[in-house]
């Protein structure tokens, strides 16, 4: 690894470090109900829209009530979703006429968007309008990363109160997440972008001519728009001049800002953040960063504040930071090594004052290695999904990363709100698996675990693997899923198990080369986005009502406590030991095997 | 369940109307007004007409120009309906056959240049837009851009050396050089 990237990361984890306590404050008195200052405005829209939709803010839910509503609107959200999609032809915003998109891609796109995965299997630059893209894929960008949050706030309330029969209410909770977190965030982050050349118009696309005119060839077409062959079967060519170069836009900068401060990652195009419309320079990638780990991590100290022990905050924190420089270090590593067979070429891969060298295949300049792979790492330990360098370029290793950073659940800094509940389901594990050792019943923060939380934990930390498993060995046995491969080799089978890792854990990044708009991989993914962001979420709800309703024990010299070195290192083997067990096998049949096979040259 | 679909159902139109419509158009007239140069493309005008954008990349193939970055967007390189990358996994031997192609189209150009080829130049970017180059591409195309021009290659290379970009806060951003600007600024060159 290079100063540079050892550099970059410092002053990423300094920055992010510096805002976990302010924002993660300001979190737990927005969650808490309470009024906020600068933000009389908001108030004044909050009660009325209260009012106009019939919610009483005072009342509360248990958690069947709680995940019921929760449900129900994410599964309204998909609806609106889908039907905006199918009608866009018809509605306004749509300068350069796009029809509606075929039925199983709004049906993959609508549930991949709800579920705060952003898995696009279309090419939004040729296939969405404005509208749908601002009032469709944007708005569940805010509310699946609402969503997410306040599940997490429950959870911290089960931990937090003691018998109690109620967990919060949904409307409110949503309402105030969206209403004074996200938006007022996102719309700073937004003009930033802005200011640094992130577009954000109404125009149509720009015709601009080219200094220097470029010839091509591409495959001549028949009346039927079936390409031209030879006797042989050999595609007939035509040769092309192009003058001129179109340039796509659009309103980018207010989506590109949620798109990451909720970790979503649904890019504008078809490039996401390697984009340069999107991700325009190394000021706009550190911002992006940024706004990607912003939220996850302060809410580990708004976990803290609510159960009024911040140091249980900062060791959740303190087990996200040490894995995060873990798996960035491997992957800066191997890609930053630079691919083997083209050092035999003849080219030169060695980082120096005049270029950053390394694999630079399916990376831009203007980031680097550095910059690469550390959004590498933040958008997949994360829900997020975004990319800024194509994965399916990566070494075999560097590759792995990415993949392993799903596969261990996300649970490093994580989805907004989804991360802190899937890693505090995993603490529960934690502290179950030491009070087996010790013979001791377990506890969390004076909450005995018993056998429904185990139960209802386990669920939650089993769905993922057995839905990206599954999914993946019928996309193996299948044709249909063996067609979508781009990559010949174990690579091949890396794609497919990307897809439904990321799938899965609703991450929405992917070995992009795999033709995932079919029938199959439409239906496939979408079905599976679904079960791996709401089974487990119902589970998670489960354990906040359960906890709510038991009182609190007493510290006593027995118990352990879970804010030192030794649970933050009990935490971080709980997530290692659950993800390696699950995933070395497959891992085992992709990138080990093809980082072997090139290597061993 | 009326009781949770009315909410759900009012609930998810007004937050609609509120983070995607109202939320765009607020962001939309502050960066037009704020921003407008930036928020509408970063256009780059001769005598009033848009010849492109800073922050997109065009293909270049002749001799007097420098050459951007390969890119994989299809049918054209630079394609901007198409932005995208390769993808090509690291031991597809699709792309050890595209990478030598290149490197011959290079040696080709500049055939007493046996340098080691800077890895930026025959590998295609993740947009297939990148608008740059490293620094040591261009210096690597110097003496051919030079020879082209019939210009000395110190005045090619002072003129890289104006142009080169890199390293804020010394940690971010690679030492890079835009290739529009740069030949632009070739054509201006008397």
């Amino acid at each position: 690894m290079t100063a540079q990237s050892w550099g970059l990361l410092a002053l990423f984890l300094a920055v992010t470090l510096l805002l976990v306590k302010p924002l993660g404050l300001y979190m737990a008195r927005v969650m808490e109900g309470e009024p906020i200052a600068g933000l009389g405005l908001g108030a004044r829209l909050e009660s009325r829209l209260y009012r106009l939709c019939g919610i009483d803010p005072a009342a509360q839910m248990g958690w069947k009530h709680y995940a019921l509503a929760l449900l129900v609107f994410n599964a309204l959200g998909a609806l609106l979703l889908y039907a905006l999609q199918r009608l866009q032809g018809w509605l306004p915003l749509n300068p350069q006429h796009f029809g509606a998109p075929s039925a199983d891609s709004a049906f993959n796109t609508a549930l991949s968007f709800v579920t705060n995965t952003n898995w696009q299997s279309y090419t939004p630059e040729t296939t969405m309008s404005y509208l749908t893209q601002m009032a469709g894929l944007a708005v569940q960008n805010f509310l699946s990363a609402a969503t997410g949050i306040v599940v997490a706030v429950t959870l911290i309330r089960g931990l937090a109160r003691h018998s109690a029969r109620t967990i919060g209410n949904f409307w409110v909770d949503v309402t105030r997440a969206t209403l004074y977190v996200l938006l007022p965030i996102a719309t700073l982050i937004a003009l930033a972008l802005v200011s640094q050349g992130v577009i954000q118009n109404f125009s149509r696309y720009r015709e601009v001519k080219l200094l220097q005119p470029v010839t091509y060839q591409q495959p001549q077409l028949n009346g039927a728009g079936q390409p031209l062959t030879t006797a042989a079967g050999v595609p007939v060519l035509q040769t092309l001049t192009a003058r001129t170069q179109t340039l796509p836009m659009g309103p980018v900068a207010s989506q590109e800002a949620i798109k990451e401060l909720g970790t979503n990652g649904g890019g504008f195009f078809n490039a996401n953040s390697a984009h340069p419309f999107e991700n325009p320079n190394a000021w706009t990638n550190l911002l992006e960063m940024l706004a990607i780990v912003l939220i996850p991590a302060a809410l580990t100290y708004t976990f803290g504040f609510m159960v009024a022990d911040t140091r249980q905050g900062w060791a959740v924190l303190a087990a996200m930071v040490i894995l995060f420089v873990g798996l960035y270090a491997v992957c800066n590593h191997s890609e930053q090594r630079g691919n083997p067979q083209l050092t035999a070429l003849g080219v030169n891969q060695r980082p120096n004052s005049e270029q950053s060298g390394g694999n630079m295949e399916g990376k831009e300049v203007r980031f680097g290695i550095a910059g690469s792979t550390l959004f590498a790492t933040a958008s997949t330990v994360t829900s997020t999904g975004a990319v800024n360098s194509m994965h399916d370029s990566y070494l075999p290793l560097g590759g792995m990363v990415p993949l392993l950073d799903m596969m261990l659940g996300e649970v490093v800094f994580g989805g907004v709100g989804s991360g802190l509940y899937s890693m505090l389901i995993f603490a529960i594990i934690g502290v179950f698996i030491a009070g087996l050792m010790i013979g001791r019943t377990p506890e969390y923060l004076g909450k005995k675990i018993e056998a429904f939380e185990m139960k209802m934990s386990a669920i939650a930390i089993l769905v993922m693997p057995f839905i990206v498993l599954t999914g993946t060995a019928i996309a193996v046995s299948v044709a249909a899923g063996r067609a979508g491969v781009a990559n010949p080799g174990p690579h091949g089978f890396s794609e497919i198990l990307y897809a439904f890792t990321s799938a899965g854990n609703n991450n929405g990044s992917a070995f992009a080369g795999i033709s995932a708009d079919t029938p199959f991989y439409n239906t496939a993914l979408g079905v599976v986005v679904w079960l791996g962001r709401f089974w487990p979420i119902v589970a998670v709800l489960a354990v906040a009502g359960s906890l709510a309703a038991k009182k609190r024990i007493p510290v006593s010299a027995g118990t352990m406590p879970t804010h030192g070195p030794t649970f933050i290192a009990l935490l971080i083997g709980t997530v290692l030991l659950v993800g390696a067990l699950t995933f070395v096998p497959a891992l085992a049949l992709g990138p080990i095997v093809e980082h072997l096979m090139l290597w061993s040259h | 369940m009326k009781t949770i679909l009315r909410p759900a159902l009012t609930l998810l139109l007004v937050l609609t109307v509120l983070t995607g419509v109202i939320y765009p158009l607020v962001v939309t007239g502050v960066a037009q007004v704020a921003f407008p140069a930036q928020a509408n493309g970063s256009l780059i005008r001769r005598e009033g007409k848009p010849i492109g954008s800073r922050l997109i990349g065009q293909p270049f193939s002749a001799p007097q120009y420098f050459w951007s970055r390969p890119s994989a967007t299809s049918p054209q390189p630079y394609n901007g309906l198409a932005s995208g990358g390769s993808n090509l996994g690291p031991t597809n031997p699709a792309l050890i056959a595209a990478v030598k192609a290149r490197i011959a189209a290079l040696r080709a150009a500049d055939p007493g240049n046996h340098a080691p080829i800077p890895v930026d130049l025959v590998t295609a970017s993740g947009s297939g837009l990148d608008p740059d180059i490293s620094l040591a591409a261009a210096y690597y195309q110097a003496g051919r851009v030079a020879r082209a021009r019939g210009v000395s290659v110190r005045r090619v290379r002072d003129l890289i050396a104006a142009h080169a970009r890199g390293g804020e806060l010394g940690v971010l951003g690679d030492p890079r050089i835009n290739v529009l600007e740069l030949n632009l600024a070739l054509d201006a060159m008397k």
